[in-house]
């Protein structure tokens, strides 16, 4: 089982090998990038904006902002959701270890 | 450790919440306006992310030379708070884009690329969860694969065709851009270390749990 395994990842890492190669000798600037646009190459700030602008983007900067504060919260909440989980059933086994050891 | 991890929680949570007020402050861009200020935490998020990939991907090569079981828990953590990071990536450039390039999502290489990235620590959590015995190694393997593609995603935006801002945006910065955008990579950066201690925590003591197991069967 242990050498089927270790041959499994011999032969998963020699194709992550051979894909590094691959992309590294493809020729990889074969299409000419085109011509760089607007705000692709350097962000220029600007006193003011027309009044416009603002109102559209708004919803979407909330969002964006909403969602990773969130997700983040979330996220946190989550690790000690499990971390608490793993703890009291530590404590429960413990318990059992400690109670079959005596005698 | 113990003691560190609050003060850096209280310094972080500290960070999070001026960190608005320093984006709101930044001067607003030229031919994006408001959207633009998305930059401030869509970047630093994936900075995170490829700092959680490159942990991963070189603790798994570690636990595949060494058998070191904490080099593989650290990969375990640092795997979920890829994922987590990356999905701020993939949903906050969506919103930044439609208003940027007037659609949700562009097949192009950088989108592309980092979309089979995050799905392949996707791949890495699915198959340790489910995977049975042994999993842990072929998970292992699927990370150092997962981290090989982070230069082409990185170099990706400078090598094909794509509407995405170049690798040239950061280092040009002006001042006035420049403060508020290293301040929230720094948030995101120590937001992230300090996740990883946590996430690195839980997955010890799930250990220690399954050695009280073994202890009880025997």
């Amino acid at each position: 089982m242990t050498r089927r395994l270790l041959g499994t990842t011999r032969r998963v890492l020699i194709a992550c090998a051979a894909a590094v190669l691959l992309f590294v000798a493809a020729p990889v600037r074969a299409q000419a990038p085109q011509q760089p646009t607007a705000a692709q190459q350097g962000f220029v700030p600007v006193e003011n904006l027309p009044q416009q602008e603002h109102m559209p983007a708004a919803p979407l900067v909330g969002a964006a902002y909403a969602f990773a504060w969130v997700l983040i919260l979330l996220y946190l909440w989550s690790i000690w959701r499990r971390l608490n989980t793993v703890e009291r059933e530590m404590q429960a086994v413990s318990r059992r270890v400690a109670e079959e050891r005596r005698p | 450790m113990k003691r560190l991890f609050p003060l850096t929680l209280l310094v972080v949570a500290a960070m999070f919440v001026y960190a608005p007020f320093a984006i709101l402050g930044a001067p607003q861009e030229s031919t994006m306006g408001l959207v633009q200020k998305i930059f401030y935490f869509h970047v630093p998020s994936w900075m995170a992310m490829f700092l959680a990939v490159g942990i991963c991907g070189v603790s798994s090569a570690v636990y595949l030379f060494n058998r070191n079981r904490s080099a593989d828990r650290l990969a375990a953590a640092a795997a979920e708070l890829g994922v987590v990071f990356g999905l701020i990536g993939l949903v906050t450039g969506p919103l930044w884009a439609r208003k940027a390039w007037g659609v949700w999502w562009q097949w192009d290489a950088r989108l592309t690329s980092t979309l089979v990235l995050w799905l392949i620590f996707q791949a890495y959590l699915v198959l340790r969860r489910y995977g049975g015995p042994g999993s842990d190694r072929l998970a292992a393997g699927v990370a150092v694969f997962g981290m090989a593609n982070v230069p082409f995603v990185y170099w990706s935006v400078n090598m094909w065709r794509t509407i995405h801002p170049t690798t040239s945006v950061v280092p040009t910065l002006l001042p006035g851009m420049r403060g508020p955008f290293w301040f929230c990579a720094t948030a995101f950066v120590l937001l992230f270390a300090l996740l990883l201690a946590a996430r690195t925590r839980l997955e010890t003591r799930r250990a220690e749990l399954e050695d009280l197991y073994l202890a009880l069967d025997e």
